[in-house]
């Protein structure tokens, strides 16, 4: 396939989260590593899910097609709330590292506020979330083929991208909306991100049917950019000052 | 930090085994410290045979860095720069011309004999005066790096699969031991530099900070030298496990760079799938962030092999056995999850 395809691809699933890289994270070397860090614990949930699934699909009969895509299914499901798990997990030693690096830096207070380290650590599960799933299928995109021969979809490499993209963002603000629930013992944001997850991941099972997977997930993906907004201290005020360049707005 | 240079040896290894075939053909040809064949009719066989291996070639980097920190006791210091000075001018000339011409092949680019000589010759030597004399602390990291990246290729080539593997796990046992002993040979050498007051061997460690040190008598400036442990790749293998933070800057040996490329390399080579290389490139870092961890709160020299490798050696196999075939079910029929 083309190299067309391979650069827009490439460029439609990870140029945002690429640009948040390079604009806010890598100047920083603490938050490079807890972007890092936050790849890892996703790595992490995914690989014990992983686990699971494999285990069931040994114990059963390969030879059956519908029982395997529903093991498939529940592999998923679990992967999804064993992700929510380790993100939980992943604010716990966060909280303990910041109270640890505040008490022995220099300056007054903690190195990196919650709110930032919620940003990079949704970033970091994010951008390993959109590249596990869409890696192969781009380098695959170099090689020869034809698309959607056997009657699949055409669309697949840019519904693919499309929705690495979706993910990516989404795992972002649900990591600033799920550490500022934890913050203010809001338990109900945890509930709420969950069942957001699963949701979209319901959503993506309706593939190729792309109009009623994609554009959900994208509508989802604005109201969790909106929710995300507000809760880490956005507001209107915030951002008419944005437009008419009133003051600079100070870095939360 | 350390991120930077260990994230670009580890992208030019993957980027030349993905593109450049000829380091992933396997032509019978093997080191010599690794002379047992893998190509046995029984699984039995070829697991004993890549042990054997293992333990050959670990027994060579033992016997070399005994015999390095003995020269080091006994101040051969023109012994050991003569050999540093050898095993580097052959990375930087015979290896890169090499590396150069499989490059050349695998686009089908046409060169002639002058030009490439004139190309070697330069990098050559601008390599060297950067490496043990004075040169822009950049260019001089690029070079370490360069060079790392051509060991590590060459270990890609030359190592049979399941032998390879075996000597990540042994060395960084080794590495581990070796550092952290009383007896062991890299804590004598850190602890014998220390006494002198003298930095050790700067050919063969990678510095993210300034502070330049010409050659080994000068008295140094910095409370703790920096450590390693150093050998040539010309008949013997090269491998460097220490990393040492310093007032300003880390180190890193040159060993660590090679073996955490060699660990990626492998997953890139093999299978062919990029889930697993970059499970194992994620792993690697996460292993560097928990070794700098530990030398910030124990501030004295520490292997760096050890912590990263298991956990490559970890994620490589689970990710290829497990993870792989998981994600690629989901994307055959494009679950997102």
């Amino acid at each position: 396939m083309t190299a067309a395809v391979f650069f827009g691809c490439a460029f439609i699933a990870f140029g945002p989260a690429f640009s948040l890289f390079i604009f806010t994270i890598a100047k920083d070397p603490l938050r490079v590593i807890i972007l890092i860090a936050g790849a890892f614990f996703w790595l992490v949930s995914l690989l014990l899910s992983s686990l699971v699934w494999f285990i069931a699909t040994k114990a059963t009969n390969a030879q059956d097609l519908t029982l395997q895509k529903n093991l498939l299914i529940f592999g998923s499901i679990f992967s999804v709330i064993l992700q929510e798990v380790f993100r939980f997990a992943y604010y716990r030693l966060l909280r303990k590292a910041n109270e640890g690096l505040a008490a022995i830096s220099e300056e007054d207070g903690p190195p990196l506020s919650v709110r930032e380290m919620a940003y990079v650590a949704g970033l970091g599960f994010g951008i390993m979330s959109g590249a596990f799933s869409m890696i192969n299928t781009l380098s695959d995109s170099l090689g020869p083929g034809t698309v959607g021969m056997f009657g699949d979809s055409q669309y697949y490499f840019i519904t693919s991208a499309l929705m690495t993209l979706a993910l990516t963002m989404l795992h972002t603000f649900w990591g600033v909306v799920f550490f500022e629930g934890c913050e203010r013992k809001r338990w109900w944001v945890i509930a709420v991100v969950l069942c957001v997850h699963l949701m979209v991941f319901s959503l993506s099972l309706l593939n190729p049917f792309y109009v009623a997977s994609i554009l959900p997930v994208y509508a989802i993906m604005l109201l969790m950019a909106v929710w995300a907004f507000f809760s880490s201290g956005g507001s209107l005020h915030n951002i008419t000052l944005l437009w008419t360049c009133k003051t600079r707005l100070k870095p939360i | 930090m350390l991120f930077v240079p260990v994230t670009l040896c580890m992208v030019v290894v993957v980027a030349t085994i993905k593109s450049v075939s000829f380091y992933t053909e396997k032509n019978g040809q093997q080191l010599i410290y690794t002379p047992f064949t893998e190509d046995t009719d029984t699984v039995g066989e070829r697991l004993l045979n890549s042990v054997l291996n293992t333990i050959i070639m670990i027994s060579v980097i033992v016997v070399m860095t005994i015999f390095l920190v003995v020269l080091y006791k006994y101040r051969c210091y023109k012994f050991i720069h003569g050999w540093l000075i050898l095993s580097s001018l052959m990375m930087l000339f015979w290896f890169s011309f090499m590396y150069l011409g499989e490059v050349f092949k695998t686009y089908n680019l046409a060169m002639d004999y002058p030009t490439v000589a004139m190309i070697i010759w330069n990098f050559g030597v601008v390599g060297m005066i950067c490496i043990h004399w004075k040169g822009p602390l950049q260019l001089q990291q690029a070079y370490l790096i360069a060079i790392s990246a051509l060991m590590a290729l060459v270990f890609i080539k030359y190592l049979p699969e399941w032998s390879a593997w075996v000597i990540l796990g042994a060395i960084s046992v080794y590495d581990l031991v070796a550092v952290l002993c009383p007896k062991g040979p890299l804590r004598m050498l850190v602890e014998t530099a220390q006494e002198r007051n003298e930095p050790i061997f700067p050919a063969l460690i990678y510095s993210s900070a300034m502070i330049w040190m010409v050659g080994m008598a000068n008295p140094a400036r910095h409370a703790e030298p920096t450590n390693q442990d150093t050998g040539t790749f010309c008949l013997i293998s090269a491998y460097n496990p220490l990393a040492l933070t310093m007032l300003r800057g880390v180190k890193l040996g040159l060993g660590d760079f090679i073996f955490y490329s060699v660990l990626v390399g492998k997953a890139a080579a093999t299978g062919g799938d990029w889930n697993t290389t970059l499970a194992c490139f994620v792993a690697i870092l996460i292993g560097l962030c928990l070794t700098l961890l530990l030398l910030a709160i124990f501030k004295k020299a520490l292997p760096a092999l050890p912590i990263s490798i298991t956990f490559g050696l970890v994620f490589y196999f689970s990710t290829d056995n497990l993870v792989r075939p998981f994600m690629d079910n989901l994307a055959a029929h494009q679950f997102y999850i």
